[in-house]
């Protein structure tokens, strides 16, 4: 049981090292940035073992979605390792199945067709929030 | 001779622009500056134990790039016993050029990529100083 009521935590993996994990990290800010600034608030997930206590009561505090790259999975393994079990976990290889005309191959700058990809991901982020804050009574 | 190549793992820096900037420059030096001597290992997979990625760590020397002082990479490679051959702050290089205000996490401004250059260039050349110390490790 989380703390907070009105605020919804999303754990981006940080994916250096594939595309989608810039996917994930982009698609996350997206909707911190725009698509749902007053409803969700982030940690770096690397924050929980080089944090403190403080840090890593984060999924106990917040209702919290992980947002994966990849299947390693390490946002939603780690949430539950270091902090509480996520509420919802996306997965950016996952998403991409449905858009299969949607090529991604950056790991820096995103293309536009990369954004696109990354506002899509964004929006079934969103729309995870929405359901969480929903079922809060909001 | 197995080739060393550098690890370089920027951290997640998914709050802050210093974050991206540590990152950009990251792929500026993997990419196009030292692109067969150095590679990246996602910092989440440290952060979970990964065995691959912790043996990557323990037989490579490794160089940090942290945007702000949690340093949760230089942490990460440290807890996973990694070789940790130098940890660059991004916040020193920013206090040495006053004059950048970089902006931005999703897309860095012309600052933000200014100093992303500036990073990359000291991160070039500690690699290959690392590479250097390695190599005569090796002899």
């Amino acid at each position: 049981m989380t703390l907070v009521k009105d605020k919804v935590g999303i754990v981006s993996c940080s994916g250096e090292d594939l595309p989608e994990g810039t996917i994930s990290r982009v698609a996350t800010r997206l909707v911190l940035e725009k698509l749902r600034p007053d409803d969700t608030v982030t940690i770096c997930l690397p924050l929980f073992l080089a944090g403190s206590e403080d840090e890593r009561a984060f999924a106990r505090v917040f209702p919290t979605i992980a947002v994966d790259g990849c299947s390693k999975k390490c946002a939603e393994t780690g949430t539950k390792k270091y902090s509480g079990k996520a509420v919802a976990t996306i997965v950016v290889s996952e998403v991409m199945k449905k858009y299969p005309k949607l090529k991604v191959k950056s790991k820096e700058k995103l293309s536009a067709e990369e954004m696109e990809l990354a506002m899509k991901v964004a929006k079934e982020i969103a729309a995870k929030v929405d359901e969480i804050l929903c079922k809060k009574g909001k | 001779m197995k080739k060393c190549k550098v690890i370089v793992i920027p951290c997640s820096g998914i709050g802050k622009s210093l974050g991206t900037v540590g990152r950009a420059a990251t792929y500026k030096v993997i990419e196009q500056l030292r692109p067969n001597d150095t590679r990246t290992v996602c910092l989440a997979l440290l952060t979970m134990g990964d065995p691959e990625a912790r043996r990557l760590v323990k037989e490579n020397p490794c160089i940090s790039i942290d945007g702000c002082p949690a340093q949760c990479s230089k942490k990460n490679i440290e807890a996973s016993k990694g070789d940790l051959a130098y940890s660059i702050m991004v916040t020193d290089i920013l206090r040495k050029n006053k004059g950048l205000k970089p902006k931005g996490v999703i897309e860095l401004n012309a600052q933000g990529e200014k100093l992303a250059e500036i990073v990359a260039k000291s991160i070039t050349e500690k690699v290959d100083d690392a590479r250097m110390r390695a190599s005569l490790r090796r002899m």
